[in-house]
């Protein structure tokens, strides 16, 4: 019996020939990271227990990206104690100010993963580098902190789920509504604890930034993993990054089992949006009623990449926000803004009357820069729209590709660009 | 080990933004956190548990967010257990590596109703309805995670292997 890709990279890890679903093995970790949340809890826990060492400071990240500008004085706090922590461990790659960006792509970005790396972060949307052939999932604080002394941590290795993504899409679809799509109809807990495989010549033809996207979301459907099998994309991508690391390249053998495959036609995909307070909650963007909005957001780890900006920009290139609407845009990383300055993005946003806010997390979580107020409604390009997600318990968040809120943003209801 | 308390009950897809909102997520003090426990779902919340509480959800409790102040919070209340259908699996590891008992058991998930007085046997997985007479059997956890449970936690099994 063959293995599927994300079995390999863990029997790879495990230094075992193979290993099976529901198997509980002892992995090496190529990188364990945490951010301005979930970091200082891991750091006390150490301290607590009068642990002073760590494995490798190579293998740990720390990235201030949540609360960041600092937003009040707890929030600072939390970030001295990170940076207090990489410099008594000698950690390079801990960022801040004008080095830091959103985790998810700041980590890809600098060349930190490589295909076939088995990562592991204090943060649950870790998945996202499945999307260059890498094992990569998210844990809390405690666990990495004990991959930061042990070099290891534990694994169950899941059952794989296997999407087939096939056929041509439409215009102003992306692969963020393939997996919204995806999520609408499996559920929220449709690949609890399993591997999310996405596969198939729509995915081959997505671009690395919308592969990003996709993977980013296979927690929204409680998945351990997204992963995407590399390709001469993936390989382009990683080499513009300078790493001098060695790829390992795998991919799941035909005869490979499966908990179930999927296929699924994207010419059948409209542009997707997920209503209040579930990712689940998918509806082709055409068939929704007038819905009136005060607030978007463009950005975050799930689409706050170049691509993303384009196409944002596409749609506000020449026209104006709607007056009472207010449109904040996140670049995902200092270099993604300095890409939108040199590409004239930048312009455009401002132009069309967006705010351009830091590579940060910023309204994403609900903590600062955008938050909303009672009864607000907001169309995000982020992934998850719970229960006060973005501010008041009582706010809405509406989840869409950049080209449909962007063009929300336009018209002040939600709609696709051909409504423009 | 034996635990006794009174059922609060909730529903699927309970998730940690709602568990702890992120605005109050500077803080990791198991009390301070306690303070907002589960207040965007349900407001009444931090006045009704008690140091005997046992929280019994539906399924995918915990989804959402790795923030291991989910958890935190929910210990720092007073809760002495949470049963549920199925747990998200970040909030699973970090419940036990936390020390926060859990159990996955549908039936008692389904059966347990508001305020029925329950006992637990930790060890045996076993939940009892002192209110209806019932007994349910939980998952068994697998043998690495009775381990970290005995020693009171992961930190303290990482403590042991590198001192
Ligand atoms: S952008 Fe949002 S989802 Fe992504 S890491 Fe930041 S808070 Fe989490």
């Amino acid at each position: 019996m063959g293995m599927t890709i994300t079995e390999k990279i863990i029997a790879h890890h495990a230094q075992k020939e193979r290993v099976v679903p529901g198997e509980l093995v002892q992995v090496r970790v190529d990188l364990a990271l945490a951010n301005d949340i979930t970091a200082p809890l891991a750091i006390k826990e150490l301290k607590k227990h009068g642990i002073h060492r760590v494995f490798d400071p190579h293998k740990i990240a720390l990235i201030a990206d949540h609360n960041t500008p600092c937003k009040d004085i707890p929030s600072a706090e939390n970030v001295k104690l990170m940076r207090e922590f990489a410099r008594e461990h000698g950690i390079p790659y801990f960022f801040e100010g004008g080095q830091v960006g959103i985790e998810h792509v700041l980590v890809p970005e600098l060349g930190l993963v490589v295909p076939g790396d088995l990562v592991i972060g204090a943060d649950s949307h870790t998945c996202t580098y499945g999307a260059l052939g890498a094992f990569a999932t998210g844990m809390g604080s405690t666990d990495i902190a004990a991959s930061w002394v042990l070099g290891e941590t534990w694994l169950k290795v899941p059952e794989s789920i296997r999407f087939v993504y096939e056929g041509e899409r439409q215009p102003f679809v992306t692969g963020k509504d393939f997996i919204l799509y995806t999520i609408g109809q499996i559920g929220v807990e449709g690949a609890r604890y399993c591997a999310m495989e996405f596969t198939g010549g729509a995915i081959t033809a997505l671009s690395m930034d919308e592969r990003f996207t996709m993977a980013n979301m296979a927690i929204e459907a409680g998945a351990k993993n997204g992963i995407m099998e590399p390709d001469e994309k993936t390989l382009q991508y990683v080499k513009s990054t300078g790493t001098t690391r060695q790829p390992l390249l795998y991919a799941s053998d035909r005869d490979a089992s499966y908990r179930e495959v999927m296929t699924i036609d994207v010419s059948k995909i409209e542009p997707q949006v997920a209503l209040p307070h579930l990712p689940e909650n998918v509806r082709p963007v055409d068939s929704l009623s007038r819905i009136e909005i005060d607030q978007v957001v463009i950005g975050s780890c799930t689409n706050g990449r170049m691509e993303d900006l384009r196409m944002a920009a596409q749609v506000l290139r020449g026209r104006k926000v709607y007056p009472r609407v207010r449109v904040l845009i996140f670049p995902g990383t200092p270099k993604t803004l300095l890409e939108a300055e040199r590409e004239g993005l930048v312009r455009i946003f401002l132009e069309a009357g967006s705010v351009i806010a830091p590579p940060s997390c910023g309204p994403c979580l609900g903590g600062h820069l955008g938050v909303l107020a009672e009864g607000e409604r907001c169309v995000s390009t982020t992934n998850r729209n719970f229960v006060g997600r973005m501010g008041h318990v009582k706010s809405e968040v509406y989840l869409a590709n950049p080209y449909v809120a962007a063009s929300s943003a336009v018209l002040g209801y939600i709609a696709s660009p051909r409504k423009l | 080990m034996h635990i006794r308390g009174k059922v609060m009950k909730y529903g699927d897809n309970i998730d940690t933004d709602v568990i702890i909102p992120a605005r109050y997520l500077t803080s990791s003090d198991p009390l301070e956190l306690a303070k907002h426990c589960m207040e965007d779902l349900d407001p009444t919340f931090t006045q009704r548990v008690t140091q005997e509480t046992v929280l019994v959800a539906g399924k995918n409790f915990g989804c959402g967010s790795s923030r291991e102040h989910a958890p935190l919070a929910i210990k720092g209340a007073g809760v002495q257990a949470v049963i549920a259908t199925s747990f998200a699996r970040i909030f699973y590891r970090n419940a036990i590596n936390v020390g926060l008992p859990i159990l996955e058991c549908e039936e008692a998930s389904q059966a347990l109703e508001e305020g029925e007085e329950v006992e637990i046997d930790l060890n045996q997985g076993v939940i009892r309805s002192l209110t209806t007479g019932r007994l349910f059997q939980a998952q068994a956890f697998p043998p690495f995670l009775q381990e970290v449970i005995r020693e009171g936690g992961l930190m303290n099994l990482v403590k042991k292997r590198v001192s």
